[in-house]
């Protein structure tokens, strides 16, 4: 054997290895043993490095913990599969699973984006079931922010002060028959609460929205089912094909069964904002 | 090791900086372990009865302890204030032991200029000292809502130095003013409107006209907005035209520039407000904000790459309910 041909030779068996060990990334956790049983039960989840069902967009590195981007994005698939229901998981949360949202066919897409509260470093999935039961998962890995970033909301006073006030808005004119972006975003704390602190003596309740639902001439288009890992000031972005004039409407349910609704007239054609 | 902290070093590169620091805090480790029990900290007096430790500009980790931020104490004729206590236990410590050796005065009161965590995970070292330990009137909820997160990344940041943390609220808020005397000398404290953060607290000693302002000021370390951008953009202006003859920054020195300082950080602030409004405007989403506005401003600033982008996240959540 030449002295090239065993290099060749190392360098693949070498590679081989390596192959092993970034499959083993360590993405396999206990706590996401446990959230997929609760999730999905006893389906497979099909790890989707490839993207070719859903794909996650969500930074390196937590630039700041209390407002974390993240984009969910879909694939049509063929013969009429399509995804019915995306979770977003965050393994090192209080509460791993930040929300559940189901989306009607009227969706276009089963697109959403939202902003999250990331803990720690920690594993964040998100998964796609379509509509042919099976379960795919793309995952982003993400370092937590520096020293001084906390999960927390930046001045709860103001968050409180505007409670309740929406703004719902296309991003682009309505195209009948087109998928249309549009994004909700909700005035609110969304607190996980403050736990009593021998010192401070506090106590505040959690308060965080935990039911979103958007229709669009009176038929559903997408719902959330959210808790606290969601960022104070709650953002979707989400899609819906516009038809013909109609009303898209978001309704908010928050812990304390408090209710917000928000509305915007749609003409295709037009851009509409509230 | 210990005594690492007494090595001050202003070294253009962290990298450059630690390798010194830790050489260095090698070498005097030898020779100091033999004649001093504890540490201190290396302590300018600006003027009679004002002490002032200038951290390093750094993000905390186990070499620096968290000594990273800018700490102080006042001298008065019944007893001492200390301002901040630094990032880790060992910091406040060694803050103690420096106001043992200039003063046999007891320590009546610890104030926190705001709740992160460089400035106040060093309150636990004085609590056998029985003083009140004082904040604005929203740093207990501040503290029970960051709390938990900044102990348990204290220990990833600062390893051993991030151990065995306890976090020590204030027994006495301030909202609006507030003045403590220290005998024949009189501390004028200011509880702030959402601005760095949502429980800044200023410290005036009248007698030196020697204003703390916490994180209210950066000098050399990019500012961090952690609580209202526009808010601060506003205190920065007025606290940049108060009649005072000294300011001591949270981060950085600016010596007698001060006034240039805050104008350098307004324009900062400034700038960061404009272009996230101009980003919104043009539909650009919050992730390619964060990756796209104010790049202009990051060349002026230490450890940018780890606070701008952050900076342009939080302007964007904010600036967005605006119209």
């Amino acid at each position: 054997m030449s002295i090239s041909r065993r290099l060749a030779f190392l360098l693949a068996g070498f590679l081989w290895v390596a192959g092993v060990q970034a499959a083993d990334d360590g993405s396999d956790t206990a706590i996401w043993g446990k959230v997929k049983t609760l999730l999905v039960g006893d389906r497979p989840v099909i790890d989707d490095t490839a993207g070719s069902v859903i794909e996650l967009e969500a930074p390196v590195r937590a630039e700041d913990a209390a407002v974390v981007p993240l984009a969910v994005r879909t694939k049509q698939q063929p013969g009429g599969v399509h995804v019915s229901k995306v979770h977003l998981v965050i393994d090192e949360n209080p509460s791993p699973i930040g929300g559940t949202f189901t989306f009607s066919p009227i969706a276009g897409r089963a697109d959403i984006e939202t902003r999250v509260r990331i803990e720690a470093y920690s594993w964040v999935r998100a998964l796609a079931e379509t509509s042919d039961g099976k379960v795919y998962m793309a995952r982003r890995y993400v370092k937590a922010s520096g020293g001084c970033s906390a999960p927390a909301g930046k001045d709860q006073e103001e968050a409180m002060a505007r409670l309740g006030k929406m703004k719902l808005k296309l991003d682009d004119d309505a195209v009948a028959g087109q998928p249309s972006a549009a994004q909700l975003m909700i005035s609110h704390p969304n607190s996980s609460g403050l736990a009593m602190d021998q010192l401070t003596r506090l106590y505040v309740p959690p308060h965080f929205v935990r039911r979103v639902e958007v229709s669009y001439a009176g038929e559903p288009v997408m719902t959330a089912d959210v808790d606290f890992s969601i960022s104070e000031n709650p953002n979707f972005r989400f899609w819906f094909v516009p038809k013909g004039e109609g009303e898209l409407k978001a309704v908010i349910v928050d812990s304390k069964d408090l209710k917000f609704e928000s509305a915007v007239a749609i003409r295709p054609g037009m851009k509409g904002g509230s | 090791m210990l005594t690492m902290l007494t090595v001050e070093c202003k070294s253009a590169s962290a990298v450059a900086g630690r390798l010194w620091r830790s050489m260095m805090g090698g070498l005097i480790a030898l020779t100091v372990s033999a004649s001093m029990a504890a540490e201190t900290l290396p302590m300018k007096e600006l003027a009679p009865g004002v002490f002032v430790f200038n951290g390093v500009t750094a993000e905390q980790d186990a070499h620096n302890r968290g000594a990273i931020s800018n700490l102080g104490f006042v001298v008065g004729s019944r007893c001492v204030a200390v301002i901040d206590t630094g990032g880790s236990p060992a910091v406040g410590a060694a803050l103690r032991e420096t106001v043992r050796q200039k003063t046999a005065l007891p320590v009546c009161y610890v104030i926190n200029t705001h709740v992160h965590p460089d400035h106040l995970l060093g309150n636990q070292a004085f609590v056998a000292d029985k003083p009140e330990f004082v904040g604005h009137a929203k740093l207990p909820a501040a503290l029970a809502a960051r709390g938990r997160n900044y102990i348990a990344s204290a220990e990833r940041l600062m390893g051993e130095a991030g151990r065995g943390l306890e976090l020590v609220a204030p027994t006495r808020t301030v909202s609006g003013e507030d003045t403590l005397d220290l005998g024949g000398r009189v501390l004028r404290l200011r509880a702030w409107p959402t601005a760095h953060t949502d429980n800044d607290l200023t410290v005036l000693d009248e007698t030196s006209g020697t204003l703390f302002a916490g994180d209210l000021l950066f000098v050399g370390h990019m500012p961090v907005v952690d609580g209202k951008l526009l808010g601060w953009i506003k205190v920065n202006a007025q606290l940049a035209a108060l009649d005072v003859k000294r300011v001591v920054s949270g981060h950085g020195d600016a010596g007698p520039a001060w006034r240039d300082a805050f104008a350098k950080q307004g324009n900062y602030l400034q700038a960061l407000a404009d272009q996230t409004r101009a980003a919104i405007k043009a539909g650009r989403k919050l992730a390619q904000a964060a990756d796209e506005v104010a790049r202009d401003q990051v060349g002026d600033w230490e450890l940018a790459d780890l606070f701008h982008k952050r900076n342009v996240t939080a302007a964007y959540a904010e600036l967005e309910w605006e119209d």
